[in-house]
């Protein structure tokens, strides 16, 4: 199986692992994924609650190097958007920048929901009550 | 000393051939092309020559007489024609087939197709060790059993079957008894007498030879085991395969197991003792790892292990100068992990885990090292990586977590 140089080079080098303190009011978490799936996510998110701008992003991720590359590229990706543009950011988009095959959508479409969830964490935190929930983020792949 | 890269370690996928079966093979694809079954000039008698040459050392090597053993184009044809062969042939007496879940699929695919015919099939669990309950066996044997099929070692977890016991079954029941020995002939001794094996299937390519080219044993007296052929021609084999015989093939499918029986018993200790070093070199520096299946009835040169928080084609990724396989989902087409391992009862979050280690002839102990270095290297970095391993080790217990699957299909 052929990976693209951008998936390899964020498997040699992924960007932003690591934690941030879940306790934190301005730190949004969400988990995805599922172990007997093979792909489990974990992405933070540090906002200034103030600009909604996301300061800081943090990924660990259990999964193909396709996986771990979407986690870390959507790190890169939010830090320094607003928590709206983030939310913009589609699966697609990930998928084309890392040129997934067809095999690795489901990778992208974790990313994704793994960006939904930590902001819907953390505007619940917030108290924002139109948060969504993670599962109804996004239907097939 | 320096080591070549990348190290092979996928001997169960298939092996180099020996140069010693090279040199062997060459003269019949120029000077000695003639075809087996041409019967009266000098280039179809050395070709025949040849062919019965390589028919005696093939029996050699399983205490088989030549006259049972019949060419194929490998080890699936093989087993497809002792399968179907038997199935056809048998029709009258019965139509019950007795299996086990951990097969090749060569044979549950066939099994599969004949169920669509009105064959009825009994695809038999497994005990967590990998291994079939002989009592289980005796029990789904009924007056309408034809055929048993049960490999004798298995190809991603390396576990052999008890199957001079099940000979002995099916001989008790008069019920025949195919054995797909792919992975187990020339690496541990085979022998189709004490054994009790009726049928039996060989492939070139896993011992040394070259692809495309294997064998069936088919038992000529107590009891004389008749086929229906599946390849209709010019009635080559004794009419059970017809088809052009693969002289330079089957030569060199003789010469590799004339090779295996003079250097088994030299090579089978120093797999084992390899291998051993090899899963002492990473479980020892490693928490949480698992072997996969029984080690006390088990390949010489097999190790299966999961590594339990780093999912097995990512760190396929990371040591990607060792050839070796994964049980991982994302490794196959169907993304669905090892269902030899699911059998073992091995949950399918391990399942993702696991890398296969098939040690070979032209493997040493550099390479040993050299792999088992880079596993501890690559899984330690993606635990780092891992946030289960971070749950883990935080005392979170995964397996009661509730997960939110990113899909429906998975």
């Amino acid at each position: 199986m052929a990976y693209s140089d951008k998936v390899v080079d964020h498997y040699n080098n992924p960007r932003n692992v690591g934690s941030l303190d879940k306790k934190d009011p301005n730190v949004g978490t969400g988990l995805v994924g599922a172990p007997e799936c093979g792909d489990v996510m974990k992405l933070q998110m540090k906002v200034n609650p103030d600009t909604r701008v996301i300061e800081e992003a943090k990924f660990k991720t259990f999964g193909c190097g396709s996986a771990i590359a979407s986690s870390s590229l959507a790190t890169e990706w939010v830090k320094g958007k607003t928590v709206e543009e983030a939310l913009a950011i589609k699966n697609t988009d990930i998928v084309r920048e890392l040129s997934l095959p067809p095999v690795k959508i489901h990778c992208s479409v974790l990313a994704e929901d793994a960006i939904k969830a930590a902001l819907g964490d953390w505007k619940k935190k917030q108290g924002e009550a139109e948060a969504k929930p993670a599962e109804s983020a996004t239907s097939a792949h | 000393m320096a080591i070549k890269l990348p190290v092979y370690f996928d001997n169960h996928a298939t092996t180099p051939v020996d140069p010693r079966v090279v040199e062997a093979m060459v003269p019949y694809f120029t000077e000695k092309f003639g075809n087996a079954a041409s019967r009266n000039h000098e280039f179809g008698w050395k070709a025949e020559e040849a062919v019965e040459n390589a028919r005696g050392q093939i029996a050699k090597l399983i205490n088989a007489t030549p006259k049972e053993i019949v060419f194929t184009s490998g080890a699936t044809e093989s087993t497809n024609l002792a399968i179907k062969g038997v199935a056809e042939m048998y029709r009258e007496k019965g139509n019950h087939i007795i299996t086990q879940v951990t097969e090749h699929k060569a044979t549950l695919d066939t099994c599969k197709r004949l169920e669509k015919y009105g064959y009825e099939v009994t695809y038999l669990p497994v005990e967590k060790d990998g291994r079939i309950n002989l009592d289980d066996l005796r029990r789904a044997i009924t007056p309408k059993t034809i055929l048993i099929s049960i490999m004798y070692a298995n190809n991603e977890i390396g576990v052999v079957q008890p199957i001079a016991e099940i000979g002995k079954i099916a001989k008790e029941k008069g019920v025949f008894f195919h054995v797909d020995a792919v992975q187990a002939v020339g690496k541990i001794p085979v022998d189709v007498q004490k054994d009790g094996i009726d049928l039996m299937s060989i492939s070139g390519h896993k011992i040394y030879g070259p692809k495309g080219v294997g064998a069936l044993y088919v038992r000529r007296k107590n009891p004389r085991v008749q086929l229906a052929a599946i390849i209709d021609g010019g009635g080559h084999e004794r009419g059970m395969r017809s088809g052009t015989l693969n002289v330079p093939g089957i030569v060199g499918l003789g010469k590799a197991c004339e090779l295996c029986q003079q250097e088994m018993a030299a090579e089978s200790e120093k797999m084992s003792r390899l291998r051993e070093r090899l899963k002492e070199s990473i479980m020892s520096r490693l928490d949480e790892t698992f072997i996969n299946g029984s080690m006390e009835h088990r390949l010489p040169n097999n190790i299966n292990i999961s590594f339990a928080y780093v999912e097995g084609e990512s760190l396929l990724m990371g040591i990607n100068d060792v050839a070796v396989s994964s049980g991982s989902a994302c490794t196959s087409a169907t993304l669905e992990p090892s269902y030899v391992l699911k059998a073992l009862g091995v949950g399918e979050d391990l399942a993702h885990t696991s890398i296969r280690f098939g040690l070979g002839r032209f493997n040493t102990q550099e390479e040993v090292d050299y792999v088992a270095d880079r596993v501890v290297e690559t899984v330690s970095r993606l635990r780092e990586l891992s946030p289960l391993y971070e749950m883990a080790k935080e005392g979170v217990d995964i397996s009661k977590m509730k997960w939110v699957a990113a899909s429906d299909s998975h």
